[in-house]
């Protein structure tokens, strides 16, 4: 049969993947909001959205601009143009923030101020022990890091640095008293523009002492230096100061063919991310209209782009307030990730893998096998080379550290580091660097392709020869991001896997690529098809007459062929079950082609990241994992590698997180015809969190595992009577 | 279980790969890793005769890496070889010493008729298969950048190699300046190969039933057929071949390309690849084609591991040999029956002189292919027997054999009938060290004696007994008629042979009756 998905490429058919994407943040805002979540985690949330929606607007907000700007006018899948959608993303967005603002003002100050703990929002408020105590540490500690600069007709406009937070004044020359009495009316009047970066070296709150009540407070650094601004102008009297915040246009775009070298061209881009072009300009609601017509006309803001904050600027200091000291008792409990069952025994990893495929459920499980597999791997004499891929690596990371360990054991060791990894490029230059003087050999990255794939390849000479094994992942390499993402891997030692695994890296090392591959699936070259071919092969079998199903859980699904496909199998009869964090494109419910395809969103204390798709495939059920989504820049512009999970047993146990990932009716939110997310109504059901089902999983096997191993106890013999 | 760790580095025309072995007695030769690096060496050689700069850096790079990669696994040996497109370049001598002296690799030049010879050990690694398939006619393709080898098999033996200067990058390269007029490529391309086909088939092929074809060659064979074959038995039969041949065809190199998932690079050599294997099918018509997946760097590995005794070797290679050098004597009509006599004298001689002037198998079979060959000359004049033996031994290639054990073999021939000059004269004119001038003096004795002792051809010599005593060669023959014009004109045969060894042929003769 011949594929030809023209039917199914209607714009109407599609969603706008950055309108897509607000909804998503909109869920994460609907957790903020939620009552039955402890106070300090919707601290939490309300931050998370902030943070999401300065990356938003800094990597796509601002890519639409220059598309924009360069007269591109190609309509998306959904059919609108970028001016289009830049009018329809400033829309939803100040709906979000204004949300944002709802929940921060309305709901949680006043949940915060029934817990005793105070968020002085207005330094006028301040008690007068309180004023002092902060006029003292504005002397001590504010004073000293801040640099006022004006603007007249001899000093240009500051540069003002990306998503820092920014004090703007109007200021105006005191008259002192002889001018005052000689020409009169003069001088007073005629304002000046000034303004003074909140420093980031410093906490963006200050807890103030303990009132009699026993009642805390906390004051933002900005009210801090509103109240002492006039010590920074001293001849001048201040009309008005306001915060104010921008952020710039940071797409970090290489030009990859006329960059020799690419770790120089990214500490230079670095540079000059703070000098892009400003995208949006944040105000405080109250803001003197004098002083907004200025940084209007300087940022050269429109309406659209800008942003009137009924509340505190930046919400991530949320973020760090949710790490406050006392009150445990409004966060939820913090996991412990329970050991791996295969794993709770004294043999090392490497006989353990020979036992049998391992699978690892993070952060259910704990994250420290991936870290002791490199350990051991760098301290076994008989081990030959590692081999990893590392995209964005936590700082002081075990795994840098074992892998520096290893190359000073002599082992070969190559490690292709992702410099292109977005916001993490500085960081990972330094480990890099680190890693090339231990004598590893560094890869930095490939031109043209980000490397995402998650896969680490040891190399140990055994008594049969060489044999391989394979760690191989949905998530980064990140102990520390481990805790908080949900991720599936295995450890293995299968053969074939091993060659793949091999070829991966001779491909990555700048080596021509295998003619074939025995069971990975590689980004960009072999995989688009390879999943056309799965979800084509299931509407042959719905064709047929045969039960046909595909269920997919991605982090974003916004790659129009392969909407297109699921349309065209749905529209055969293929049932489709989609569970898709973030973006999705896909429309459901449309009459006659996608009324068999569900798609869920799962928000909850942990980040959903792992990527596992299953197919029905006639009754030999097909289970994958891997590092791709189903978004076009997975599929074409990067390094990905999908892996068959063969094992029966482990295949059962990721075919059961998906069963209880679509039973979940607690942080399950489903996607309506008409775009809206609603959750499952749960009237007669029982209540299903995938997160805490899966939580007490690890936690049971782990335990009935301990148990088993308690139980075989020595017996002494008797002894033997004559 | 012992297992050795042994590195092959094939240079090609357009990549450079090294290749990982394991072996051991029980799992046989593994390939453990392939790390192949794109680099058009033979677009410089067949175009300018030369490797430029750019190109040899690159290289040297690559070698480099593969070094590191090698002590990575902790070889025990490695062997690195290049093939035509260094063979053919003139600075070859000044990218070797670059490349030792970069990376401390030393890389050995093959004359073709070792790289096919390679080949041929690499398939004949896989023993059962290709045992069968040669009991019926088969020919042997091996398609690389440079050209083309075709070796044929009958009735299990091999009945002739040939190379033709006609590869896929060599095609691709001449026809670049035409290449506006992609709607005749095929056309083209084939009435450039076709000619030389033509030839071979009418001078080896005549009426030889080629029931099998097998293509050895490189990555692009196996990318060329990756989607076609039978994946078990890596075999396509003569339909789909021809299916596949139009699809390919049909098709522009950048269709090709993304159809096939294959570098453009190489989707440029796939068109010219299908085409020579499409007109040596066609003019052959064999019915069934067979794709090992075996390379070069393998071949490297089966020799490894015969001379370090990790495997037996089934295959007897020699036999090959020598039915090469005897399809050459059967092609200039030498005389059988005195080239059977000569073989039993002379090496009754080498074997009781072996022993003490430290000859070895080797040079035993170099001096029976001598005496196989020694008069092929006479085929073009029976008064220049001597330069047309040696100018037609060094234009005919025996596969299995190296350009220096060709050299001296045609050497032996030419000084079998004219004096052998110093070493100081013959050094100017051959490669010939004194090493080898020395073997080429020995074996020449001894040919120059066991022919005279068949000066007549009438075979007298029945049967022949060598014994060696101290400063004599004792010769116990029995003759079957007169021996008198033989006994006479030894004398100064046996002169020379005394020059050579010290040793004087002494003749013990008994007439049967």
């Amino acid at each position: 049969m011949d594929y030809d998905y023209t039917e199914y490429r209607k714009p109407e058919y599609y969603r706008n993947r950055e309108l897509s994407w607000i909804s998503f943040d909109e869920r994460v805002l609907s957790e903020a909001r939620d009552k039955n979540i402890p106070l300090f985690e919707r601290l939490k949330f309300l931050s998370i959205t902030a943070s999401n929606l300065d990356e938003f607007y800094m990597i796509r907000v601002a890519s639409l601009k220059d598309m924009v700007h360069t007269q591109y006018n190609k309509p998306d899948i959904a059919g609108m143009t970028p001016k289009e959608q830049l009018k329809a993303i400033s829309a939803s967005t100040h709906d979000l923030v204004a949300q944002q603002y709802r929940t921060y003002n309305r709901s949680l100050i006043p949940a915060l101020k029934h817990i005793n703990l105070h968020v002085v929002s207005s330094h006028e408020d301040l008690t007068k022990e309180q004023a002092a105590y902060v006029d003292e540490y504005f002397e001590e500690n504010v004073y000293p890091v801040l640099t006022p600069m004006a603007m007249d007709s001899s000093r240009p406009f500051p540069l003002i640095r990306n998503k820092t937070l920014n004090i703007g004044a109007l200021i105006s020359k005191k008259e002192d008293k002889k001018t005052k009495e000689g020409k009169k009316g003069e001088g007073s009047g005629h304002l000046e523009f000034a303004t003074v970066q909140v420093p980031a070296v410093l906490p963006r709150f200050v807890q103030l002492p303990a009132g009699e009540d026993g009642a805390h407070s906390l004051i933002l650094l900005e009210e801090i230096i509103e109240r002492n601004i006039g010590k920074l102008f001293l001849s001048y009297d201040v009309v008005c100061a306001h915060p104010y915040r921008i952020m710039r246009n940071a797409d970090l775009t290489i030009d990859e063919d006329e960059a020799a070298d690419l770790l120089i061209e990214i500490q230079k881009q670095l540079k000059k991310r703070q000098w892009g072009e400003v995208i949006r300009l944040e105000v405080e609601d109250k803001i003197d209209k004098r002083l907004l017509k200025i940084l209007k006309t300087e940022f050269n803001i429109k309406d659209d782009d800008l942003f009137f904050i009924p509340g505190p600027l930046d919400l991530t200091f949320l973020m760090k307030m949710y790490g406050l000291e006392g009150y445990e008792a409004y966060k939820t409990p913090k996991y412990v990730p329970a050991p791996v069952p295969a794993l709770q025994n004294d043999d090392d990893i490497f006989t353990n893998i020979r036992r049998g495929d391992i699978l690892l459920h993070h952060p259910y499980m704990s994250f420290d096998p991936v870290v002791d597999f490199v350990r051991q791997a760098a301290r076994d004499p008989e081990v030959l080379a590692i081999k990893q891929t590392l995209y964005r690596v936590s700082g002081n990371s075990p795994i840098i550290a074992a892998l520096a360990q290893a190359a000073e054991n002599g082992k070969q060791v190559s490690v292709l580091v992702e410099l292109k990894a977005r916001f993490d490029e500085e960081n990972n230059i330094v480990w890099a660097k680190m890693l090339e003087k231990a004598g590893c050999h560094v890869i930095y990255g490939l031109l043209g392709l980000k490397v995402h794939s998650k896969i680490t390849l040891v190399v140990r000479r055994e008594e049969e020869g060489i044999r391989r094994y394979v760690h191989l992942g949905t998530g980064n390499y990140n102990d520390s991001t481990a805790k908080q993402y949900t991720d599936c891997g295995i450890l293995t030692c299968d053969a074939k896997i091993g060659e793949d695994a091999t070829a991966v890296f001779n491909m990555l090392s700048g080596y021509s690529e295998p003619s074939t591959w025995n069971k990975l699936v590689v980004a960009p070259i072999w995989m688009r098809n390879r999943f056309l071919h799965m979800i084509r092969m299931e509407e042959e079998h719905a064709r047929n007459g045969q039960e046909a199903r595909i269920v997919a859980k991605i982090n974003s699904l916004c790659d129009q062929e392969i909407i297109a496909a699921l349309y065209s199998a749905s529209a055969a009869g293929v049932k489709i079950d989609l569970i898709v964090r973030g973006i999705c494109c896909l429309i459901t419910g449309i009459p006659g082609i996608s009324e068999n395809i569900t798609v869920r969103s799962i928000v909850g204390n942990f980040l959903e990241h792992a990527r596992i798709f299953y197919f029905y495939s006639n009754g030999n059920e097909e289970v994958y994992m891997g590092s791709a989504d189903w978004m076009p820049r997975n599929l074409d512009k990067r390094v990905e590698i999908v892996f068959p999970v063969e094992d029966p047993q482990i295949k059962k146990e990721v075919m059961n997180i998906l069963k209880v990932q679509l039973e979940d009716n607690m942080k399950a939110h489903v996607l309506q015809p008409d775009g809206l997310y609603v959750k499952p109504d749960r009237r007669g059901k029982t209540p299903v969190c995938a997160q805490e089902y899966f939580c007490q999983e690890a936690q049971e096997k782990a335990k009935e595992k301990k148990a088993a191993l308690d139980k075989r106890v020595f017996i002494p013999a008797e002894p033997v009577e004559n | 279980m012992q297992v050795s760790t042994f590195a092959a580095i094939d240079i090609g025309s357009y990549d450079v790969t090294l290749e990982i072995f394991e072996i051991s007695k029980k799992a046989g030769i593994k390939s453990i890793d392939t790390i192949r690096h794109r680099l058009e060496l033979g677009t410089d050689t067949y175009t300018h005769g030369k490797l430029g700069p750019k190109m040899e850096e690159e290289l040297c790079t690559v070698l480099k890496d593969f070094v590191r990669i090698m002590k990575g696994y902790r070889v025990e040996s490695y062997r690195a070889i290049a093939t035509s497109s260094l063979r053919e370049a003139e600075n070859s001598l000044f990218i070797l010493g670059k490349i030792r002296q970069a990376t401390g690799l030393t890389v050995e030049i093959l004359s073709n008729s070792e790289q096919r010879f390679l080949s041929y050990k690499a398939i004949a690694s896989i023993e059962s298969r290709f045992n069968k398939m040669i009991e019926k006619g088969t020919a042997v393709i091996d398609v690389d950048g440079g050209s083309i080898q075709i070796s044929l098999f009958d009735k299990d033996a091999l009945v002739t190699t040939q190379n033709i200067r006609m590869g896929n990058l060599r095609i691709r390269e001449r026809l670049l300046p035409l290449k506006n007029n992609t709607a005749n490529y095929e056309r083209l391309a084939e009435e450039l190969i076709r000619n030389e086909i033509l030839s071979f088939k009418r001078m080896y092929l005549k009426d030889r039933k080629i029931e099998n074809i097998m293509l050895i060659g490189d990555f692009i064979t196996d990318t060329v057929f990756r989607d076609t074959e039978d994946k078990a038995s890596r075999t396509i039969s003569r339909s789909d071949f021809d299916a596949w041949y139009q699809n390919i065809v049909e098709h522009s190199t950048m269709e090709l390309a993304v159809t096939m998932d294959v570098p453009v690079e190489y989707a440029s050599l796939l068109r010219p690849s299908a085409i020579i294997y499409h007109r040596l099918i066609e003019e052959m018509g064999a019915a069934m084609i067979w794709t090992p997946g075996i390379h070069l760097a393998r071949g490297l590995a089966y020799e490894y591991a015969e001379q370090k005794k990790l495997l037996k070797v089934k295959h007897d290679f020699e036999n090959d040999i020598i039915m090469a050098a005897k399809n050459i004597g059967k092609r200039y009509a030498v005389n059988r029956a005195h080239i059977q006599n000569m073989e039993m004298t002379a090496m009754a001689v080498f074997d009781a002189m072996k022993r003490v002037y430290g000859l070895g198998e080797r040079e035993r079979l170099l001096l029976r292919i001598a005496v196989m060959l020694h008069d092929v000359g006479k085929y073009i004049s029976m008064n220049f027997i001597a330069e047309s033996s040696y100018n037609i031994i060094m234009s005919n290639e025996i596969i299995g054999l190296s350009h220096a054990e060709r050299e001296t073999i045609a050497l032996i021939a030419r000084y079998n009938t004219r004096e052998m000059p110093p070493f100081e004269e013959l050094s100017q004119e051959t490669s010939i060290d004194t090493g080898r001038y020395l073997l080429v003096a020995e074996l020449t004795a001894i040919v120059r004696y066991a022919n005279s002792l068949d000066r007549s051809h009438m075979q007298k010599v029945q049967s022949i007994r060598a014994v060696l005593r101290e400063q004599e060669l004792r010769l116990y023959l029995e003759v079957n008629r007169d021996f008198t014009l033989e006994q006479g004109l030894i004398g100064e045969k046996a002169d020379f042979f005394y020059e050579v060894f010290s040793v004087r042929p002494v003749l013990k003769i008994k007439r049967q009756i």
